[in-house]
């Protein structure tokens, strides 16, 4: 692990102390962790070489690269690049072809056990060969990768649930990091793309603590997604006056109602976008006018349409029901053919009885 | 939240819901086919009174309250269970929606301050209904299993969607899951059980009444 703190590689980026130590107590607050616990960020930080990472992308549109290389200096999102000695990134690295193999394999073998791995995008386990970088499978290099890490980053929606890759029919049987990587700890940060700041505070955690933060079951941070947007969410007190915009430009919509009509995913969606926002805190998609998609969610490009009101069912209902009434209806009939039957039966087994019948039977009868 | 839950709500939301939108449409289709070929026997009594003025004149006098037949208590919490459970399924927003995807129509919701606690006091008059069940030995020598069962399929959707609506006991898409599976058991079993009452609860009342305009009992 190279010797530069995490500190004096942000200072040498350009960041002021007295922003230094702002950012440290956002990390803090976005964390949850009690008052002063930015100090105690900011003092492991100052002391912490930064870590090697090595970030591995596979069947991903790099838009989770993209939405962290967007964030300008100097907000919480921009510190990832200097917290971390970043010593492979097809992306963003300047070696290409063989020498950034070479690069990624001496920066693995330098700081084996040690270095943090980040994946971006699923892996195609039904077939190796739909995704591959200088012709090692996606799948061999993961466990390659991780078989030397001392933490793995599922980052962004591909890489947490299978994404976009694994939306049905799931050509190529697109698969979470998860179901590959089994003996490391790993954190799952959702989203597509996720908040950069997450991953920064995430990061911050890991340096700061030695292990990575309380996570929930599907492995996200519960700092961020504890909580639904809808729990969030500055619409909410007219969900629950009942006012909803019907369009996008009716006059609902000029007055901020909820979207939850247009097909806001925000009661399903766990996320800290409400509160953290994005662009450095400038906004964030409910706040522009459109419903959230429930992006970090598993299998929301499945979700029954972007535009569908959350919760309802899937699919078109008319054939569903067209077709059960027919059945009904053929059923029906039978069971009423055969009730007339046993009805008509019934009446020709009827036999009369009279009076005479009567008192034979009471003559018999001792 | 666990992945079994997210996975639980796809399948409530799209297999589970088609099962139980069809078996729904078939058994109501084929119930009301059934009941209506069992037919009636051509009546040889002329009506006493206009077409239709018999069977009209049962439906509103049976849905009134009689000192005889019925205690006010289950009279009031009966009625007040019901209309509860009208409004709260066609009055609230998500509710609204479901039945303009699936039927077409739409009109405006209440606020839903006022569905949730209409949602409080239908469990409670369902709370009341159960206890007057059970306790009084009439009623309760007069119930059988499927009574109870009736109760608890109407209650559990209710109870599911309150506890949803204020993310308790279980995390949101858990039991929001749990409120669509147990709408989706109840459409299952509705046409099945005597729940079928909402659709036949009226006709019949009316055939009743009609059938009492031939017979000469005071109608
Ligand atoms: S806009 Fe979406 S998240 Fe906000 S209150 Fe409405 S449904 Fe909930």
């Amino acid at each position: 692990m190279e010797k530069v703190t995490v500190y004096a590689a942000m200072r040498a980026g350009g960041m002021s102390r007295r922003a230094f130590l702002q950012a440290c107590g956002a990390i803090a607050a976005s964390l949850a962790l009690p008052p002063g616990s930015g100090r105690a960020i900011a003092r492991a930080l100052e002391r912490t070489p930064r870590p090697s990472v090595i970030w591995l992308s596979f069947q991903e549109c790099t838009g989770c690269t993209e939405s962290l290389t967007r964030a300008h200096a100097p907000t919480v999102e921009s510190l990832l690049f200097d917290m971390v000695s970043l010593d492979y990134h097809h992306t963003l690295q300047a070696a290409a072809g063989g020498a950034a193999e070479e690069a990624r394999r001496e920066a693995m073998a330098a700081n084996h056990g040690r270095y943090l791995l980040i994946a971006d995008g699923s892996l195609p386990v039904g077939h190796p060969a739909y995704s591959t970088i200088g012709g090692v499978s996606n799948l061999a290099m993961l466990q390659e990768a991780a078989a030397g890490a001392a933490a793995v980053i599922a980052m962004g929606s591909c890489a947490a649930f299978g994404g976009l890759p694994g939306a049905t029919p799931n050509p190529t049987g697109a698969a979470p990091v998860s179901e590959v990587v089994r003996d490391r700890p790993l954190v799952t940060i959702p989203g597509c793309p996720p908040i950069p700041a997450v991953i920064v505070a995430t990061l911050a955690h890991y340096l700061t603590f030695g292990r990575l933060p309380a996570l929930d079951p599907l492995g996200r941070p519960k700092a961020f997604y504890g909580e639904t947007i809808h729990d969030r969410c500055y619409r909410r007190p007219f969900y629950d006056r009942g006012l909803f915009a019907d369009t996008f430009d009716d006059e609902g919509a000029r007055k901020g109602w909820c979207l939850y009509k247009l097909g806001c995913k925000g009661p399903t969606t766990y996320n800290a976008c409400a509160t953290t926002k994005w662009n450095g805190g400038t906004s964030f998609p409910i706040q522009s006018g459109h419903g959230c998609l429930g992006c970090s969610q598993p299998d929301f490009w499945d979700g029954g349409g972007f535009y569908r009101a959350d919760a309802l069912p899937f699919g078109p209902l008319t054939p569903t029901a067209t077709i059960a009434a027919a059945a009904g209806v053929a059923v029906g009939g039978a069971v009423a053919a055969a009730n007339r039957r046993k009805r008509a039966k019934a009446r020709a087994a009827h036999r009369p009885i009279t009076v005479d019948d009567l008192e034979k039977g009471q003559e018999e009868t001792p | 939240m666990s992945a079994a839950s997210i996975a639980f709500l796809a399948w409530v939301r799209g297999p589970g819901f088609h099962i139980a939108l069809g078996l729904f449409c078939l058994g109501l289709v084929w119930r009301l086919i059934e009941i209506y070929a069992l037919g009636r026997d051509r009546p040889l009594a002329p009506l006493r009174r206009r077409s239709g003025a018999s069977g009209w004149w049962t439906i509103l006098r049976r849905s009134r309250p009689s000192a005889e037949h019925e205690s006010m208590v289950s009279y009031l919490a009966g009625y007040t269970f019901h209309i509860g459970l009208i409004v709260t399924f066609f009055f609230f927003t998500p509710h609204i929606e479901l039945l303009r995807r699936a039927v077409g129509l739409s009109w405006p919701s209440l606020p839903t301050a006022l569905v949730d606690g209409l949602a409080v006091v239908t469990l409670l008059a369902l709370g009341v209904m159960l206890a007057s069940r059970l306790l009084d030995p009439v009623k309760r020598f007069l119930s059988v299993a499927e009574d109870y069962v009736a109760w608890g399929l109407t209650l559990a959707p209710v109870l599911t969607g309150y506890l949803c609506f204020h993310h308790l006991l279980l995390p949101y898409t858990t039991m929001l899951a749990l409120h669509l599976a147990s709408v989706e058991v109840l459409m299952v079993l509705m046409p099945f059980t005597k729940l079928i009452h909402f659709v036949t609860l009226f006709p019949s009342r009316w055939m009743n009444g009609e059938h009492f305009g031939r017979t000469g009992v005071a109608a």
